[in-house]
């Protein structure tokens, strides 16, 4: 990608999670992207990346979705989603979707080089080292499964955190194994997702942290939801809240106001 | 073998239930990818040995009519003889034959995963031939009348009282003071029974790792010993092997080699690597007078040119299901079939049928851990995701499931409409959980809060407090 004179022109592709459940995630996304010299838009014609219906089986339903997509996040600079496995079915499936198309497929290529998760895009495109945000405490990381593997996310989150004043960061035994989401697995086989589930949150419970970040929704409200049926005091957020110093602005995940 | 595939939720109550078998998953888990880690640290050059793999078994794939025959042709040429074998019917009726001509009673046997999708080992029984399993795993897996749950390690579900309760029903002149305190005092046992057994034996049948089409051999691993004594002291060594274990050379077969026993045990050589080519010759010291081998399909060349034929390049090494958090979940049992985790979720349905064996691809959260250890880059979680492609195509997916995905299409399609229930759904669950901040059950989310609570949304979704923001900030 050729240098920009100017502030890039970052799209914010929000996830549906984020939409629907935690919207203090797009603004912190959203902060973060300004701070580091995006100019940042929200294009209203989006709603999902198409994975339940990609994973379900139903390509149909997904090609239309990524159409949608396709038209809604044409003309920018770049695409940038507060999630790995959100970027990563843009960035890597996408185009595998119109196969039989071929002007379609160019689109969706050209779409999938310009799009990033949203930790990744700050480190690697953006360069960002140090971040404004802080937080008292310790905290232990879970890297999500599609950000690490499919986009080689692991660095980036672990050297911004680094930098939020106040932040001890904690590592837990497995941080690379799933934590039993995987979308609608977790409702159709529920059983193993929970003692995967489980299994994880021993390990985050072993570290001794207050605080779990990641970087993906889905994988938070599951390990969030498992702790807090333990009774848990561990505090779960997404990473974008503290790198962008939002903290104060919500409970943690699965918390009330009082 | 009879596929308890379709009871896969049952299997998996039953082993998260199985005080036992977790006992041993959770002992077992962490020296598998442990090992691995180690092995693969000290061959700088293993990443590019797997490229190499991959090319060298896509390469066969596309050519295998002409390294089988090739290689038929060598087997042919040194002396053993080669049964084309279409259908598992086919090959146990071969087996079988060849048994009976030379009068077989006593049948040795080296571990082979294609022999338990033949189910030799009742079919020979039932004609009044006694397999005997001589891997020490198989071995107690017979007397236990267990399939394998794993097939590298066949019986790591069993415990050390297992091994010895086995013992004491089976091997009836065994002493009562008799101890088992550690691997020894159960391999010993196993020995010396097993003994009396490799020498009587009349024909030894062992499975394949390669077929090698330049010069007509057979190649298996072990780390026992077994498959040797089971193949050299018989007269009649009968090798069963599937038709995509042929690899053009020597060199291509030490490639794998080189591959193999690190993805599998995280050793750089599996203890005995065994090259077998034809019969016994006139001055040859010891070997078998008959060399055959019986070539399966069995369903093979029906994933040839599909989407699912990268999944025949699998050497069988279980690196998948050793690093699969579903499977030490739930174990190799549950999957219901011969080849449980990850590989056996993209080969069993190739093989039984996706009728079937529907559960196993769906029963993945495409972590994509096994696709990032296999050695031979097979790209397991989206061959998976065909399989659901395939039944979603078939209306083999759930009704429910369907509706339910119909229904949320029909909103993701539509930006507007999709806004509007959104923020209805995101509204209504945020001012229900607002003080508490979670759910402990909600209707129709069982699924999730059975083991979990829900955490509740914010309460109004992004789009509309963004668009409430960009509104007051107009001038």
């Amino acid at each position: 990608m050729p240098e920009l004179t100017r502030r890039p022109r970052v799209a914010l592709f929000v996830t549906c999670l984020v939409d629907l459940h935690r919207p203090t995630v797009g603004f912190a996304a959203i902060r973060l992207l300004e701070q580091a010299g995006c100019q940042v838009e929200v294009p209203r014609a989006q709603t999902c990346c198409g994975q339940p219906a990609y994973n379900a089986g139903d390509r149909a339903t997904a090609r239309d979705l990524a159409a949608g997509i396709l038209d809604a996040f044409s003309g920018y600079d770049y695409v940038v989603a507060p999630s790995g496995s959100c970027a990563g079915m843009i960035s890597h499936h996408f185009a595998g979707l119109f196969d039989n198309d071929p002007q379609q497929r160019a689109r969706a290529e050209a779409l999938q080089a310009k799009t990033f998760e949203l930790v990744a895009f700050l480190a690697d495109v953006m360069k960002v080292t140090h971040v404004t945000g802080m937080y008292q405490g310790t905290a232990t990381y879970h890297d999500s499964c599609s950000g690490l593997r499919e986009l080689g996310i692991k660095a980036q989150p672990r050297a911004l955190l680094a930098s939020v004043a106040g932040l001890t960061l904690a590592e837990m035994a497995e941080p690379e194994t799933c934590c039993g989401f995987g979308g609608t697995f977790c409702v159709k086989y529920p059983e193993i997702s929970t003692r995967m589930v489980s299994d994880k949150t021993r390990d985050i419970t072993a570290t001794g942290a207050d605080t779990l970040l990641a970087g993906d929704l889905g994988c938070l409200l599951n390990m969030a939801g498992r702790l807090k049926r333990e009774n848990s005091p561990i505090r779960t957020r997404h990473i974008a809240e503290v790198l962008a110093g939002m903290t104060n602005d919500v409970p943690p995940i699965g918390e009330g106001r009082g | 073998m009879l596929a308890t595939s379709p009871a896969f939720k049952q299997n998996v109550r039953d082993a998260l239930a199985d005080a036992g078998l977790q006992k041993a998953l959770a002992f077992t888990r962490p020296s598998f990818a442990g090992r691995r880690a180690a092995a693969v640290a000290n061959l700088p050059e293993f990443e590019q040995l797997r490229d190499v793999g991959r090319d060298i078994k896509n390469h066969v794939l596309a050519n295998l009519d002409f390294y089988l025959e090739t290689w038929a042709g060598n087997v042919e040429k040194s002396g053993g003889q080669v049964h084309w074998c279409s259908t598992a019917d086919d090959a146990r009726a071969a087996v079988l034959a060849i048994c009976q001509r030379v009068g077989a009673k006593t049948v040795t046997k080296g571990k082979s995963m294609i022999s338990e999708e033949l189910a030799i080992n009742e079919h020979l029984e039932q004609h009044g031939i006694t397999p005997v399993e001589t891997d020490l795993g198989e071995y107690i897996l017979q007397l236990r009348h267990e399939p394998p749950s794993h097939i590298i390690a066949p019986a790591f579900h069993l415990n050390r009282e297992d091994w010895e309760e086995s013992f004491r029903k089976s091997h009836t002149d065994l002493a009562e003071d008799r101890v088992f305190t550690d691997r020894r005092d159960i391999l010993t046992e196993a020995r010396r029974k097993l003994r009396e057994q490799f020498l009587a034996a009349d024909v030894g049948i062992t499975g394949a790792n390669f077929l090698i089409a330049e010069t007509g051999s057979s190649v298996i691993v072990t780390n026992e010993g077994n498959g040797d004594l089971t193949q050299t002291l018989p007269k009649v060594h009968i090798v069963l092997a599937s038709i995509e274990k042929v690899v053009p050379t020597l060199e291509d077969a030490c490639t794998f080699l080189r591959l193999l026993a690190r993805s599998a045990t995280g050793q750089d050589m599996s203890v005995y690597t065994t090259f077998s080519t034809g019969a016994r010759r006139p001055d040859d010291l010891d070997g078998p007078g008959e060399y055959h081998v019986v070539l399966i399909d069995n369903g093979r060349t029906n994933m040839i040119g599909t989407e699912f034929q990268d999944m025949l390049r699998c050497i069988r090494c279980a690196a998948c299901m050793n690093h699969c958090p579903v499977y030490f979940t739930v174990g190799g049992h549950s999957y219901g079939w011969v080849y449980p985790g990850p590989m056996g979720s993209v080969l069993t349905p190739g093989l039984i049928g996706v009728d079937k064996a529907g559960h196993l691809p769906n029963a993945s959260t495409f972590c994509g851990k096994c696709e990032s250890v296999c050695p031979v880059k097979i790209p397991l979680p989206k061959l998976m995701r065909h399989w659901r492609e395939r039944e979603f195509e078939r209306h083999l997916t759930p009704q429910t499931v369907r509706t339910n995905l119909a229904l949320w299409a029909w909103f993701a399609r539509r930006p507007a409409a999709y806004r509007f229930a959104t923020r209805i759904a995101a509204w209504t669950l945020g001012f229900l959980g607002r003080k508490r901040g979670k759910f402990h059950a909600l209707p129709f989310a069982g699924g999730w809060t059975d083991g979990r609570d829900l955490p509740a949304p914010e309460g109004d979704t992004f789009f509309a407090r963004y668009a409430r923001q960009q509104r007051n900030a107009q001038p």
